[in-house]
């Protein structure tokens, strides 16, 4: 099975220490992923703000960069998501307004070889526990694609589980969004800081040493503001959390 | 509206007013939980679910036959039908008929069709004074505000306030509230009964809206709580009923599925304490003359569009505003439309279009976090929806407007994200820049603050601290980590 790594654009200039711990992580369940140099972004940004027909460019060479693989492993729920939903709404659209016929064609085979990271490791190599070792408290977040767009429902909860030395405590409110939204963090700043204000406030209750969430631009956005207001939990995406071991706890 | 206030100008206000934010959250958090107890209760929700969408699309679809042979049918049981294009249209009909009967007086149960239209401020106009008699619409209509939510006009009202309310506006509109009036809610209630209760009684003329109109009999339906609705409804001589056209259900058998997806979905009922239903006229048995005014104000111009147009299978139960985490903080108000909350913010850019900057602001009052979506009893995909209104926002496009394609131009105010949106998607083709501008930030990054004066972001919020090597420069050097680090 050849597998590839979408990075993401967040994860790939902001932190590449999650694109490192899926590759680890990924080498120690005896899977050897690649990295295609020439990919860059889903398009969410674009798409998500209004700009579909700028998005279209970036649908088809995500759906060329990938084509060969078999599997597709992203460790971001929301572009997994605005691959899976989105991209057949965006090309079905193009061929639609004469734009472009082949993209419907170009990702009917891609988007089902896509997959968040927590899908991979249950759905198609089956495990549960995956060697880790991480002894901290830990809550964690859903967030929202993760959560309603995928729908990928108790996977990451059961991966953190089976993570030896790991407490999961409960966040209170947790399937509430964070507020980040993409461009709505900046463009509805205000109701977006109240959202935010309020889930780092419920990371804080939890009592947790460590939140978690599969998506790290939520976490930017809860990190950011915890790390504004001072003192609660660090902020850690999923992967690195599985892919610590005793020998090296992240 | 031109005038009024963006989302996020009126949003930054309310979202500081901690009082509403307290009211909301309790609010909206309670009736949230209890609906969700309520749907599980079925076995088949999600079955009736999509049986009330697919209703509502075979309707929509065939949307002219039915209005047709709804009209018949109400004209064959002795009520008269008029057709409204706009708000002005619908308001110059109902002045006229409430001026036939010389009243200078009329109740109203609660109605967002005729919030929608304005209907008040063009009846006082008229020398017509109107009495709301919702409980909630009396205490907004006593507080000269303005409602904020479509179940729950009066949500952003504690009890105390309403106390207020009553003590020092009720006299001036009809019979006063006691003096030791106190704030309990069984005390509230007796003295709005109370008050209402004279209206009922003296009242020759009512205005209603419907929930519901059952095309195959002529049938109009009210779903409410508290038979004020009924009393409205039963009492007067002449009943004028204002209705969007897209409330038609073809049969009996069509309402329903939506008489259990409704009250579930907004009180969290199993069934709602009064529905009424009315045929027209009936000899000796209430109100003798009847009017239906069909209202269509924007609704078959967003029938032609291929992805709003679900927006038209709204049932109005507000499940969406009590899971939306942006209605809790920014309140109805700021929604600026009689429609808040999410299905306000894909409905009220489609009715009354995107020329103003309030209106242009409404499709990204979302963090497409879809939980409305989740909830909605005939499945609207809200955030669909708002995303489609967003590409109407910023790029402009074909739209149709009082039944004419026309092209408009993008919303003020978005060249510059337009240029930025163009910058990105320029670097995400060419892989190369896209790195060069990474080693660029990697190599600055002891320079970057964690706040910038002025950036919305920062305000908050730290900026991420950006690392040493991005994720690509750290592959290519250690060829996945396989060689020295």
């Amino acid at each position: 099975m050849r597998v590839a790594l979408f990075i993401t654009c967040v994860n790939d200039a902001l932190y590449p220490g999650t694109g490192r711990a899926v590759v680890t992580l990924l080498r120690r369940l005896g899977v050897e992923v690649d990295f295609p140099a020439e990919q860059t972004c889903c398009g969410q940004v674009q798409y998500n703000t209004g700009y579909r027909r700028q998005t279209e460019p970036l649908v088809r060479r995500f759906a060329t960069v990938f084509t060969e693989y078999d599997a597709v492993v992203t460790p971001s729920g929301s572009c997994a998501a605005m691959v899976r939903e989105h991209y057949p709404r965006i090309a079905r659209r193009a061929a639609d307004e004469d734009r472009d016929g082949e993209l419907a064609e170009l990702t009917g085979r891609i988007v089902p070889k896509v997959y968040e990271l927590s899908e991979f490791l249950l759905d198609v190599l089956r495990v549960e526990d995956v060697g880790g070792y991480f002894p901290y408290t830990v809550a964690y977040h859903p967030t929202c694609h993760s959560l309603r767009l995928l729908g990928v429902g108790d996977r990451p909860t059961r991966l953190l589980r089976a993570v030896k030395g790991l407490d999961l405590v409960e966040l209170p409110g947790a399937e509430e969004c964070c507020g980040f939204g993409g461009t709505f963090s900046v463009k509805n700043p205000d109701v977006s800081a109240a959202m935010g204000a309020d889930k780092a406030r419920a990371a804080v209750d939890s009592g947790a040493q460590v939140l978690c969430a599969a998506d790290n631009s939520c976490l930017m956005h809860i990190g950011g503001t915890l790390s504004r207001r001072g003192g609660g939990p660090r902020v850690l995406h999923l992967a690195e959390i599985l892919a610590s071991t005793e020998e090296n706890v992240s | 509206m031109s005038d009024a206030a963006s989302f996020p100008q009126a949003a930054r206000i309310s979202v500081r007013n901690a009082q509403l934010r307290g009211n909301l959250r309790h609010a909206t958090r309670t009736i949230r939980s209890k609906r969700a107890r309520a749907v599980a209760e079925l076995a088949d929700w999600d079955r009736l679910r999509a049986a009330g969408a697919a209703i509502k699309d075979r309707t929509l679809r065939h949307l002219d036959q039915y209005l047709e042979q709804l009209e018949a049918a109400v004209t064959a049981a002795g009520g008269t039908v008029h057709w409204a294009v706009d708000a002005d249209e619908a308001n110059r009909i109902v002045t006229r008929l409430v001026k036939a009967t010389g009243e200078k007086e009329v109740v109203k149960v609660k109605s967002m069709a005729t919030q929608e239209i304005g209907l008040n401020e063009a009846l006082a106009a008229a020398g017509i004074r109107a009495y709301e008699t919702d409980l909630a619409e009396l205490i907004v209509q006593l507080g000269a505000d303005r409602p904020s939510h479509i179940l729950v006009p009066a949500i952003h009202r504690n009890r105390t306030e309403i106390r207020d309310i009553f003590r020092r506006q009720m006299g001036a509109w009809g019979r006063p509230a006691p003096e030791d009036l106190s704030d309990s809610p069984a005390e509230l209630a007796e003295a709005a009964r109370l008050h209402l209760r004279e209206k009922f009684l003296r009242a020759k003329v009512a205005i209603s809206g419907a929930n519901f109109m059952v095309a195959e009999t002529g049938t109009l339906v009210v779903v409410e709580s508290e038979g004020n609705g009924r009393m409205c409804l039963t009492l007067p001589q002449t009943l004028i009923s204002v209705v969007g056209i897209e409330k038609t259900v073809p049969t009996w058998r069509d309402l329903e599925v939506f008489l259990q997806l409704l009250p579930r979905s907004s009180t969290a009922e199993r069934m709602n304490p009064y529905t009424s239903t009315w045929t027209g006229t009936t000899d000796g048995d209430g109100p003798s003359e009847f009017h239906l005014v069909l209202l269509d104000n924007g609704r078959t111009d967003t029938l032609a569009d291929q992805v709003g147009r679900q927006a038209l299978r709204c049932i109005r139960c507000s499940a969406c505003l009590n899971v939306c985490p942006v209605y809790e903080r920014a309140g109805g108000h700021a929604y600026g439309s009689a429609y808040p909350g999410p299905i306000g913010a894909i409905l009220t850019p489609q009715l009354r279009g995107t020329a103003s900057a309030l209106d242009a602001s409404l499709p990204y009052a979302s963090s497409l976090c879809g939980a409305c979506y989740e909830v909605c009893p005939v499945a609207i995909d809200i955030p669909e929806v708002l995303v489609h209104l967003r590409e109407r926002v910023a790029e402009g496009g074909s739209v149709t407007r009082n039944g004419a394609r026309v092209t408009i131009r993008p919303a003020k105010g978005h060249a510059a994200e337009r240029v930025a949106m163009r910058a990105a998607r320029w670097a995400f083709e060419h892989p190369r820049a896209l790195r060069a501008g990474e080693r660029l930030a990697a190599r600055t990054r002891r320079a970057h603050p964690a706040r910038l004066p002025g950036e919305p972001w920062s305000a908050s919020r730290d900026l991420p601290v950006v690392p040493p090597e991005p994720f690509r420069d750290w592959w290519q050097r250690t060829h996945g980590g396989k060689e020295a680090k």
